[in-house]
C-alpha cells in the first residue's frame, strides 16, 4: 500500500504549483476575456454586451494612438537593438582584451529597474537641466535638443532609452551563438580564401538565424508588454502622445473606471503576444524533441 | 559565454583593431553615461545642477542628497524618505524569492525524474505562463486578494510574485535537472531513498549553479517589479521601485533632481551590487529565458 | 541467494511494445547474461526485474516471492549501473553507507559492512575520496562495493564494463567472475558484448526486438544457434551464413553453393526429413571462421572434414591466426588460417571444411533446419 501512495507523491508535490497556475493564469485569461465582454466599469458586473467593448475600443483615439506608437516603438526598439547588439557582438569576438569588463559593462542595464532607467533618462533628455542645457553651457548655444517635449518626438525618446536598456542583452545572445560556431567551418572558408569579412557575411551570421529568431521573440514580447518605462519616462505624455497599450490598459481599468475596455485592451495584447510565442514554442519544444 | 577559445577573429591591421577597440571604448562610455549622470548628479547641490553641466563631475561634493533620499524626502504624503520602501522590498522580495525557487525545484524534478503521463502538457502550461501580459491578470487578482484579506499588503505581494515567478523557476530547474543522470535517481531508489530523500540528498546538493542562477534572476525580477508594486500595495506596502516613481514623478514642490538621482541610485543598487558579484549567474539565467528546450 | 523467474512478461511504452512475452528462469547461484544490440529490450528487461520500470503484464519471481507492485528497495536486489550512478557529493564512504542509512542500521554495523566490502575490493585506501577523485575502475569497484554490501538476493549489472578501456575491461570481467564464483549469488547481467557474454554467463538469453531468441548455455548459444539472428550476432568474426542449393545425390543430400568464376563447390548436409523438406530449394548454410582452415590445420578429432578449392581475394594476418577472404554463395566469407599457413591470394587454395560444426537455416523463417 505505502509503494502505492509513493507512486502518487511527485504528482501530489507538482499539484499546487499546477493549480495555482491554471487558476491565476489560464482561470485570470478567462475571466478577464469574459468581463471583456461585460458592461463593467469601476466594478465588475455580468451583464453580456458582445463584443461592444472591442468595437469601442477600436474607435477610442488613445486606443490607436497606442496601437501606433507600439508599432513605431516595436519596430525601431526591435530592429535597432538587434542591429546594435550582433555589432557589438561581432566586435566583442575579436579577441578583446578585458572582453569580460566590456560585456559586464554592456549588459548591467539589464539588472536595473526600467523605472531606474527613466529617472536617468528623464532628466538626461529634459532640455531644462540635460543634454540641451549641457550644451548650452558648452557655448553651443543653438543647440536643442526638446524631443521628450514633442507630442511627435517624445516617443522616439522611449525608444532610445529601452535600445540602451536591452542591447546588451541581445549582445550577450548573439555572442553566445558566435561562440557556437564550429571553427572548423571558419578554416575551412579561410582556406577557400574568404575574407574575413566576407566569413561573415556569408557564413557565420546566415549561421545565426536562430539567434535572431530568439532575440526577435524576446525584444517583441518586451515591447508588447513595455509599461514602467513610459510611466518614469513621460507618464504617458505630453498629453497622450507616449500612450502604449500597457499604458492605456492600466489607465482605462483603474483610473477612467472602464474596466470593460480595458480588460479588452488586455485581450488584444495577449493575442499580440500569444501569436509571436504560441509558435516559437512549439518549434523550439519539436527541435528540442527531435535532438533526443 | 563560455571563455572557450575562438579562432572567429578576424584577421586584422593595427588600424583595424584600433578601430575596433574605439568603437568598444564609445559604447562602453554610452553604456556608462547615465550612470554617470546619476552618480555625479547626486552628489552635487541643487545649484549646481540648476546652473551647471550635467555631465561634469561635482566641483563640490556633498552627500546630503542621499541622505535626503534615504530617510527624509517627502515620498507621496509622508517625509520618511525611501528607507521604509526599501525594507518593505526586502520583505517582500525574500520570501517570494526563497517559495518560488523551492517550488520551481520540486516542479524540475517531479517534471524529469518522475515522468507521469501529461508532463509535457503540466510543462508546456506553466512555461506558457511566463509570457503572459501581466495586464490581462491585474484585474481578476485585486478581487482575489481582496477575498483573501491580503490587498495592499506585503503577503499578498509575495504571493503574487511566487506564482508568476513559477514559470521561469520551474524551466531553469526542468532544463538542469533533465541533464541530471537519471541513474543517480535510480540507484538511490535501489537504495530505499522515498522521493523527498532523493531530492534532498541526491539532487539539491549537485543543484549549486541553477540555484544561484534562479535566485538571481527571481530577486531581479521581484525587485525591479512595477506593474505589481504599483496594482496591489497600498501605502504602508509599497516597494521602492513605486515609491521611487512617486518621488520623482510628484508635482508638488521643487524638482530636487540630485535627490532623485540618489534615490534611483538607492533603488538600483541591490540588483547592481548582485549583477556585479555574480553577473556570470546573471547571464546564464537571462540566456536559459531567452533559449528554451 | 534466490532463483530468479521471468514469467510471460510484456512491457509497453504507450503504443510501442518494447518486450512481447519473454520467459525466462536462472537457478539459484546463476550468472544470467542479457545480450543483444541496442534498442533489443535487454535494459528495459533489467529495469523491469529491479521495478525501476512497471511491467505490462506476466510476472517476475525473486525466489518464490512474486515482486510486482514492490518497491525496489523491497526486492532484495543491488544493481550496478552503466555510468555507475556515484552519488557526486558524497565520499565513497557515503555511496556504499547511503542505503544502509536509510533502512537505519546502526554506525557500527554500516562500519564493519564497510570495511568488508573495502577489503574484498581493495578500495580501502578510497574511502574518503568523492568519486570525481576516482579513475574508471575505481569508479566500477566502488559501484560494485556499494551493491556487495546489500547482501541482496540477486545483483543486476547493467553494461557495467561499457565505459572502461579494452584493457581494463578484460580486467574487470575476470574480477565479476571471480566474486561471483566467491559469493556464489545470483546475477543478472546486460550486455550488448557477445564475448561478455559467452565468457561470464552461465546461461544466455539473446534478446532481438522485444523477442528472446535462444536461451541457453553458452555452449548452445555459440555452437547449436536457434536461427540466423542467434548465429549472427554471437561470435567475433561473425558466422559465415552462406546461400546455396540443397540437392541430393548419390551419396545423400549436398549443398551446392557457387564460388568464384562460375565455378561451384559442394558439401555434404546430414540427412533428415526436416532437411528434405527443402530439396531443390535455397538453404542457408552456417560455419563459423574456425571451422574453415587451411587443410594442415583442420581439426583432427573431427570425424567429417571435407577440403574444397575457394578462391582465396585476402588476407589479414592477426598474429595468432591469418583471416583468409574468399567469397561463396555471393558473400565474403572469412576462413581461419594458421598463423604461417602459405596463401597465394589471386589463386584457388584448398580450405578444409569441418562439417561436424555446420549448421543449416530456411533462409524464409531465418530458422534452424534441424
Amino acid at each position: 500500500m505505502r509503494d502505492r501512495l509513493q507512486e502518487w507523491v511527485p504528482r501530489i508535490v507538482l499539484a499546487p504549483s499546477f493549480a495555482a497556475i491554471v487558476i491565476f493564469v489560464y482561470g485570470f485569461i478567462l475571466y478577464t476575456g469574459w468581463l471583456s465582454l461585460t458592461d463593467s466599469r469601476m466594478l465588475p458586473n455580468n451583464e453580456f454586451i458582445g463584443l461592444a467593448n472591442y468595437e469601442k475600443l477600436f474607435g477610442l483615439r488613445h486606443w490607436n494612438v497606442a496601437l501606433k506608437n507600439l508599432f513605431i516603438f516595436g519596430t525601431l526598439y526591435i530592429v535597432i537593438s538587434s542591429a546594435l547588439g550582433l555589432f557589438l557582438a561581432i566586435l566583442l569576438d575579436q579577441q578583446i582584451r578585458n572582453e569580460g569588463f566590456i560585456r559586464t559593462v554592456y549588459l548591467y542595464p539589464m539588472a536595473i529597474s526600467f523605472i531606474v532607467t527613466g529617472v536617468a533618462w528623464k532628466w538626461f533628455l529634459d532640455p531644462g537641466i540635460g543634454l540641451q542645457n549641457t550644451m548650452h553651457q558648452w557655448g553651443w548655444q543653438s543647440f536643442e535638443f526638446t524631443w521628450i517635449k514633442d507630442r511627435n518626438l517624445a516617443i522616439y525618446t522611449i525608444v532610445i532609452a529601452a535600445i540602451w536598456q536591452s542591447s546588451g542583452y541581445v549582445m550577450a545572445m548573439f555572442l553566445a551563438g558566435l561562440r557556437g560556431v564550429d571553427n572548423e567551418v571558419i578554416k575551412a572558408a579561410q582556406v577557400d580564401g574568404a575574407s574575413g569579412f566576407l566569413i561573415y557575411r556569408r557564413i557565420i551570421i546566415p549561421m545565426m538565424r536562430p539567434v535572431f529568431l530568439s532575440a526577435f521573440v524576446v525584444l517583441t514580447h518586451l515591447a508588447i508588454k513595455s509599461y514602467d518605462l513610459i510611466v518614469a519616462m513621460t507618464g504617458g505624455g505630453p498629453g497622450r502622445a507616449t500612450e502604449m497599450p500597457a499604458t492605456f490598459m492600466y489607465s482605462y481599468t483603474f483610473t477612467r473606471n472602464q474596466m470593460g475596455v480595458g480588460a479588452s485592451s488586455a485581450i488584444i495584447m495577449l493575442i499580440m503576444i500569444f501569436s509571436i510565442i504560441v509558435p516559437y514554442l512549439y518549434s523550439e519544444i519539436r527541435a528540442g524533441r527531435d535532438k533526443k | 559565454m563560455s571563455a572557450s577559445s575562438q579562432d572567429n577573429a578576424l584577421q586584422t591591421s593595427g588600424i583595424m583593431r584600433a578601430m575596433i577597440y574605439a568603437l568598444l571604448i564609445f559604447f562602453v562610455i554610452y553604456y556608462l553615461l547615465p550612470l554617470w549622470i546619476m552618480i555625479a548628479n547626486s552628489l552635487k547641490p541643487l545649484e549646481e545642477i540648476h546652473s551647471g553641466d550635467m555631465l561634469a563631475p561635482p566641483r563640490s561634493i556633498t552627500f546630503e542628497p542621499w541622505r535626503s533620499a534615504w530617510s527624509t524626502t517627502q515620498v507621496g504624503v509622508e517625509a520618511t524618505g525611501l528607507r521604509p520602501y526599501f525594507i518593505n522590498s526586502i520583505l517582500m522580495v525574500v520570501p517570494a524569492v526563497v517559495l518560488s525557487t523551492f517550488l520551481g525545484a520540486l516542479n524540475g524534478y517531479v517534471l524529469t525524474k518522475w515522468q507521469f503521463r501529461g508532463a509535457n502538457l503540466v510543462f508546456g502550461l506553466m512555461l506558457l505562463a511566463c509570457f503572459i501580459p501581466f495586464q490581462i491578470v491585474l484585474i481578476p487578482m485585486a478581487r482575489i486578494l481582496g477575498m483573501l484579506g491580503l490587498a495592499g499588503t506585503i503577503p499578498g505581494l509575495v504571493m503574487v510574485h511566487t506564482i508568476y515567478g513559477l514559470g521561469f523557476t520551474t524551466l531553469f530547474f526542468r532544463n538542469y535537472y533533465a541533464a541530471f543522470p537519471t541513474e543517480l535517481v535510480r540507484a538511490a531508489q535501489i537504495d530505499g531513498a522515498s522521493f523527498f530523500q532523493v531530492f534532498w540528498r541526491i539532487l539539491v546538493p549537485s543543484s549549486g549553479p541553477i540555484i544561484v542562477v534562479t535566485i538571481i534572476w527571481q530577486f531581479t525580477n521581484v525587485w525591479n517589479d512595477f506593474l505589481f508594486g504599483a496594482s496591489f500595495s497600498s501605502y504602508d506596502s509599497t516597494p521602492i521601485t513605486v515609491a521611487l516613481n512617486n518621488l520623482v514623478n510628484s508635482s508638488t514642490g521643487v524638482k530636487e533632481y540630485n535627490v532623485h538621482f540618489a534615490g534611483a541610485i538607492l533603488a538600483a543598487l541591490p540588483t547592481l551590487i548582485v549583477y556585479i558579484v555574480s553577473g556570470r549567474y546573471f547571464v546564464r539565467g537571462l540566456m536559459a529565458g531567452a533559449v528554451k528546450g | 541467494m534466490a532463483s530468479l523467474t521471468i514469467d510471460k512478461l510484456t512491457k509497453s511504452f504507450g503504443a510501442v511494445d518494447v518486450l512481447k512475452g519473454i520467459d525466462l528462469e536462472i537457478e539459484d547461484g546463476g550468472f544470467l547474461v542479457l545480450v543483444g544490440p541496442s534498442g533489443c529490450g535487454k535494459s528495459t528487461l533489467l529495469n523491469c526485474i529491479a521495478g525501476l520500470e512497471k511491467t505490462t503484464s506476466g510476472e517476475i519471481r525473486i525466489g518464490d516471492r512474486n515482486v510486482e507492485g514492490l518497491h525496489p528497495s523491497k526486492r532484495d536486489i543491488a544493481m550496478v549501473f552503466q555510468s555507475y550512478a556515484l552519488y557526486p557529493n558524497m565520499t565513497v564512504r557515503g555511496n556504499i553507507s547511503f542505503g544502509m542509512e536509510i533502512r537505519g542500521i546502526a554506525k557500527a554495523d554500516q562500519d564493519r559492512a564497510i570495511q568488508e566490502v573495502a577489503d574484498m575490493l581493495q578500495i580501502g585506501n578510497l574511502l574518503d575520496r568523492k568519486p570525481s577523485q576516482l579513475s574508471g575502475g575505481q569508479r566500477q569497484r566502488v559501484a560494485m562495493g556499494r551493491a556487495l554490501v546489500r547482501h541482496p538476493q540477486v545483483f543486476l549489472f547493467d553494461e557495467p564494463l561499457s565505459n572502461l578501456d579494452a584493457k581494463l575491461r578484460v580486467d574487470m570481467r575476470t574480477e565479476i567472475k571471480r566474486l561471483h564464483s566467491r559469493m556464489g549469488t545470483t546475477i543478472v547481467y546486460v550486455t550488448h558484448d557477445q564475448i561478455e557474454a559467452l565468457t561470464l554467463a552461465t546461461k544466455i538469453a539473446v534478446l532481438e526486438a522485444g523477442y528472446l531468441q535462444q536461451f541457453g548455455t553458452p555452449d548452445e548459444i555459440y555452437n547449436d544457434p536457434a536461427n540466423m539472428f542467434v548465429a549472427d550476432f554471437m561470435g567475433s568474426p561473425s558466422m559465415n551464413l552462406i546461400e546455396g542449393r540443397l540437392t541430393a545425390s548419390a551419396d545423400g543430400l549436398e549443398v551446392v553453393i557457387d564460388s568464384h568464376d562460375d565455378r561451384s563447390i559442394s558439401l555434404p548436409v546430414p540427412d533428415s526429413a526436416a532437411m528434405r523438406q527443402h530439396l531443390d530449394h535455397s538453404i542457408v548454410f552456417g560455419i563459423r571462421p574456425e571451422a574453415m582452415t587451411d587443410p594442415d590445420g583442420a581439426d583432427r578429432t573431427s570425424s567429417r572434414v571435407v577440403t574444397r578449392d575457394c578462391y582465396i581475394e585476402v588476407s589479414q594476418p592477426a598474429g595468432s591466426d591469418t583471416f583468409a577472404l574468399t567469397k561463396l554463395g555471393g558473400k565474403e566469407c572469412i576462413a581461419r588460417f594458421r598463423a604461417d599457413a602459405r596463401i597465394e591470394l589471386g589463386s584457388f587454395s584448398p580450405v578444409s571444411f569441418n562439417m561436424t560444426k555446420a549448421v543449416f537455416f530456411d533462409p524464409s523463417t531465418k530458422e534452424r533446419i534441424r
